[in-house]
């Protein structure tokens, strides 16, 4: 979720009321927002430089600021403006703003040419005027931001819109937003005093800017870079990454103008209406906003910004029915106009005509203006009521089984560990003395950690760690895991699907291979699966119904030492193994002492009371 | 030969009072060994003893060294010859005898120093000296008495050449319990003695009730699958159906798209999801073609009553695959089969891991647990979801709850759940809940009218408040400490 920092008593002003912390915090609560944080810039500044000797914070200021949670989907409510105006509507203080086009009628409107090459890496911008703005130092400041907040969220980093504020004063239109070789453009860019082109920009910027290197390559590796040019072949931007300098606003700026460029139009209109439904409350006729023609790339003509308000028509029935209150349908409207929809009920009550008005792009159906009915209404004032769904409770057959055998594992002397899925191929592989053939291990592209390389194919890393990790606990050490491994499985499903599996460990001053031999011996006896040997007619007649039971052959794997490794097989079918794991395999997870192992694989075990078996793989 | 002493000891004390000291001497045997059978026949009240203090003087090893050769001073008078003799031809001949010496004949006047000569010379002060510190050291050693005033003994002392040794001795009387013999108590009642009776005429040694007892062998369940465990009955006792969550490996498809999450989402950024490079993608012909093509239609232009998200839908973002973010990729699934099989009424729940590509500290893993609950049905309303949640955290024990508008992108309403902490005297987060957003129902197939609630948390949180872990990673991952798994309670979660 965006935080928005604002000040809190130029927020208490605009709310004509100071409010204590802790009412505002209800406040906040009722209308889906939080107050997460309250600090001001000296504290800021403080934390930021921990650490660092001399650092001097004098020069901060000590005024409150307070750090708010914004809902991921309300992007008018990402700067103080919104803020402000969203909780006046709430609390009826005051009218959802009604936002309008600048009457032109007679008057020329300023133009944006879209040349076609800009289908190459940018396709789409749209514009809008604000005239006779007054900027103050906290009003720009929170055009600044509100800008970065859109840049970081709606804006996807700037890969889908990125927005561009310029002096209109400075520069003459018609404007063409073009795409060119990147040395064929040159221009200041802002916070510089010298000429860079382009190419050379994006390289300086990488090599020099935290905060811009990370948009670079967003259009590094294109053929032409979207530039927007003035009249006089002044670069307005070099979208998504700077502006020029030449036009750049300060606080004598009067009139903006606004560019949205973007590779998704509808994106860029509501980012377009979001900034002017913000800042239009400062223009000389608030609310009002010039509007550009800006021809596209075949010629046609369009329009910036669509102001326009969208009708709505819900059936009060399914507002009713979902919140499960009996509200009429006035009452509702009401409530929604608490939530900037302008509504009202139809003449028979039955239907609530809804305006949803451009700061709320949010709202796509009839579920949006239903949830704003009882966020108005109060989602504490619900009466709680049981659904009358009858259901029967049930656990999936696999993991009950593991539950139980779980039980059995600990009471056989074992404890429970619990390790992650993901690992490093190391562990996975290399480590455990095993190739890596390229079938059998899920690979992770973009790991955050860099030991998250594959899941794991085998539960034995983890328990292995486990016991590194744990080298002064008293021996002997017994450990177990049920768990999933993960493993390929070709063109099926996604291409991997998880295996449920058993692993112990048994760490002590001599190898024990009898202990964990024991321990395969009672899970099977626990699982009612009886040894293929077993000449006892009891068994036999288990294995006729089971269609065979278990059994271990001595088996070769670098895992293990050599000579102490067995294979099991449950109805011939390879299901596991156990064994004495290999010094070099111990030394590579830092274990000092000889360790016992055991995996198995769960799933063949799945059957219920009268042998039949049960599904384990069911999606 | 313990066995005859101890009979010699208590037959002796039979007949009256005895020394230990003379005891010891008598019986040949060193006081400290007899010491140490006294303490025991007393601890049973056989004997009582009574201290007696000594005390003696003796030489220390420097000391007995003069014996024979004179005092350190008398030594030094003896090398110096009429004519005199530099210091450093003293401490030739003395050694470290010589040093003490020299200081020791200048205190007494023995000698002097003449710088008469030029170069400092130890000449004779007096003619003849009588070596006192010798005859009280010989008379000390031979155990006489030596006659030396109490001023001269403490001198001695302070110049480390005698010691004062003390010690006891004890007189030892009868005890309570005192008998000619001694009966060995007997620690524990053995099969033996209920075979042969014997147990009758034991005594047994007194059980020493302060000591912990001794821990039981055996294993021990993990505390976090422990609190799953009583989740697991809480869903079930409530009705609720577990699902299928073991495929940790999804396609975006399900994750996200199914979900009516767009494309350009966030939480589709590499930053917060794992993506897999093998198996990179799920084909699109592995997923249902019908229902792919009115997902694709409901974010690209709406349908259903909805104006959709108005982008350019790409059937490359579905196809990626990654690790789940949440187990609602399950659950849309499930809601999809159930659709396809003929609606029914259903429940829901799973508790399984989800993944998420963020940093590890003491709060955040990798990878965790997410508990779910799904409740399906024609005209389920947002009075029942709260009703729902009123009941499941009141199995819980969080019996005062209140809801905050949120925002999820394919829920709506959306409700952040919270709970008032007793213990931390405020609200906190326990949960997000919310109703399933047409757009991800009706696509899938679910008649009109149908409205699915939902609710999810963490598991990890409420287990290390319950068990009172303050690092994740101490209770998930290898890192594990054995001790903390060993040494919990049940999970009374549910009771």
């Amino acid at each position: 979720m965006p935080v928005v920092g604002v000040n809190r008593d130029k927020l208490f002003e605009a709310l004509g009321q100071t409010y204590t912390e802790e009412e505002f915090e209800e406040l906040c609560f009722e209308y889906g927002i939080e107050l997460d944080d309250v600090t001001s810039e000296k504290e800021m500044l403080r934390k930021e430089l921990a650490g660092q000797a001399g650092a001097d914070v004098s020069g901060a200021s000590e005024e409150v600021i307070y750090k708010i949670d914004i809902p991921a989907n309300r992007y008018d409510m990402l700067c103080l403006e919104g803020i402000a105006r969203a909780l006046n509507i709430f609390r009826g203080r005051q009218a959802p703003p009604q936002y309008r086009l600048a009457d032109m009628s007679g008057k020329q409107l300023q133009r944006m040419v879209v040349r076609p090459e800009t289908a190459l890496v940018r396709p789409f911008v749209a514009c809008a005027v604000l005239r006779g703005v007054a900027l103050d130092p906290v009003r720009y400041n929170s055009f600044i931001d509100l800008q970065d907040k859109l840049h970081q969220n709606l804006c996807r980093q700037r890969t889908l819109v990125a927005i561009g504020t310029h002096d209109l004063a400075k520069i003459r239109g018609p404007f063409t937003y073009e795409a060119l070789p990147p040395e064929d453009i040159s221009f200041v860019p802002l916070k510089q005093t010298q000429e860079f082109n382009a190419r050379d920009l994006l390289q300086h910027y990488l090599a020099n800017d935290q905060k811009l290197k990370k948009f670079v390559p967003i259009i590094q590796s294109s053929l032409v870079y979207p530039v927007i040019y003035d009249s006089d072949r002044r670069v307005l931007s070099l979208p998504p990454i700077i502006n020029g300098q030449h036009s750049a606003i300060s606080l004598d700026t009067r009139d903006v103008f606004i560019e949205c460029t973007a590779t998704d139009l509808t994106k860029a209109k509501i980012v377009l209406n979001t900034v002017v439904a913000m800042f239009s409350e400062y223009c000389e006729r608030p609310f009002e906003v010039e509007p550009v023609e800006v021809v596209d790339a075949l010629g046609n003509t369009h329009v910036y910004p669509h102001l326009d308000t969208r009708q709505m028509e819900v059936d009060a029935s399914y507002i009713r029915g979902c919140i499960g209150v009996d509200l009429p349908a006035d009452q509702m409207a009401q409530l929604l106009s608490k939530m900037q929809l302008t509504a009202s009920a139809s003449a028979d009550g039955s239907r609530v005509q809804v305006q949803v008005p451009i700061t709320r792009s949010d709202v796509l159906h009839a579920c949006d203006v239903m949830e704003d009915v009882a966020i108005a209404y109060g989602y504490n004032k619900l009466v709680k009521t049981v659904p009358k769904t009858v259901t029967v409770g049930k656990e999936l057959p696999l993991n009950q089984l593991c539950e139980l055998l779980r039980g059995e594992c600990a009471m056989a002397g074992f404890t429970e560990i619990l390790t992650w899925a993901l690992c490093s191929h190391a562990e996975n592989f290399e480590q455990l003395q095993r190739q890596d053939d390229g079938t059998t291990a899920a690979c992770i592209g973009n790991p955050a950690t860099a030991e998250f390389e594959v899941c794991r194919t085998s539960l034995l890393p983890g328990a292995l760690k486990t016991l590194g990790a744990n080298k002064d606990a008293p021996l002997p050490v017994r450990l177990f895991e049920v768990s999933d491994v993960i493993l390929l499985t070709g063109d099926k499903g996604c291409g991997a699907a998880n295996r449920r599996r058993l692993v112990a460990v048994h760490c002590d001053r001599a190898a024990s291979f009898e202990v964990i031999h024991g321990l395969l011996n009672r899970v099977m006896e626990v699982l009612n699966v009886p040894y293929s040997e077993d000449a006892d007619p009891v068994a036999a007649a288990v294995r006729q119904r089971l269609g065979g039971g278990y059994e271990w052959r001595a088996d070769n794997d670098p895992t293990f030492f050599p000579g102490r490794h067995a294979s099991i097989y449950f109805k011939d079918q390879r299901v596991g193994e156990f064994g004495i794991i290999h010094p070099d395999v111990l030394a590579a997870f830092d274990i000092v002492n000889p360790v016992a192992a055991l995996e198995l694989d769960l799933e063949p075990f799945c059957f219920d009371q009268f042998f039949q078996p049960m599904p384990t793989q069911i999606l | 030969m313990a066995q005859e002493l101890e009979t010699a000891l208590l037959g002796a004390v039979g007949t009256g009072p005895v020394e230990s000291g003379d005891f010891a001497a008598t019986h040949n045997v060193p006081h400290l060994q007899l010491v140490g059978l006294l303490k025991s026949l007393q601890a049973s009240d056989m004997i009582t003893m009574e201290d007696i203090d000594h005390s003696r003087i003796v030489l220390t090893a420097e000391a007995q060294g003069y014996l024979g050769k004179g005092s350190p001073e008398a030594q030094v008078f003896a090398a110096v010859p009429p004519e005199g003799i530099s210091l450093a031809e003293i401490k030739k001949q003395l050694g470290a005898a010589g040093d003490v010496g020299f200081k020791q004949a200048m205190q007494s006047k023995w000698v002097a120093i003449d710088k008469s000569g030029g170069e400092p010379r130890v000449v004779r002060k007096v003619e003849s000296v009588q070596d006192r510190v010798l005859e009280v050291l010989t008379a000390v050693a031979a155990g006489k008495e030596s006659g030396a005033s109490d001023a001269e003994l403490a001198a001695l002392k302070k110049r480390k050449l005698i010691a004062v040794e003390q010690w006891k001795t004890y007189t030892v009387g009868k005890g309570a319990a005192w008998a000619p013999q001694r009966k060995k108590a007997a620690t524990e009642l053995t099969a033996e003695m209920l075979q042969k009776g014997s147990w009758r005429e034991e005594t047994f040694k007194e059980y020493n009730f302060n000591a912990l007892g001794q821990l039981p062998a055996g294993g021990h369940l993990h505390p976090l699958l422990k609190v799953r465990t009583q989740f697991r009955k809480i869903f079930t006792q409530m009705g609720f159906e577990e699902m299928p969550t073991n495929n940790y490996v999804e396609s975006s498809f399900w994750n996200f798209d199914a979900l009516f999450q767009p494309q350009q989402h966030p939480a589709r950024d590499a930053h917060d999801t794992f993506f897999l490079t093998k198996p990179a993608a799920t084909p699109a012909s592995n997923f249902p073609q019908d229902y792919l093509q009115r997902v694709k239609e409901t974010h690209q232009h709406g349908g259903y009553g909805s104006i959709g998200y108005g982008y350019d839908w790409k059937i490359a973002e579905a196809e990626k695959n990654l690790l789940r973010t949440h187990t609602t990729a399950v659950s849309s699934r499930m809601l999809y089969r159930l659709a396809q099989e003929g609606f029914r009424p259903a429940k829901y729940f799973s508790i399984d891991r989800v993944f998420r590509n963020e940093a590890i500290d003491r709060t955040h893993l990798a990878e965790f647990h997410q508990i779910e609950g799904v409740v399906c049905d024609y005209g389920l309303t947002l009075s029942d979801l709260i009703g729902t949640l009123a009941q499941f955290f009141d199995r819980l024990g969080l019996k005062k709850l209140r809801f905050k508008p949120a925002f999820n992108p394919y829920t709506e309403p959306s409700m952040e759940i919270f709970s008032y902490s007793e213990q931390l005297e405020k609200w906190i987060e326990v949960g997000n809940s919310g109703m399933f957003r047409p757009e991800m129902l009706r696509p899938m197939g679910l008649p009109e009218g149908v409205n699915v609630i939902a609710w999810g948390l963490g598991l990890e949180r409420p287990t290390m408040i319950l068990y009172n872990i303050d690092n994740i990673r101490d209770l998930f991952g290898h890192k594990v400490s054995l001790s903390m798994v060993k040494q919990n309670p049940v999970c009374r979660l549910g009771l």
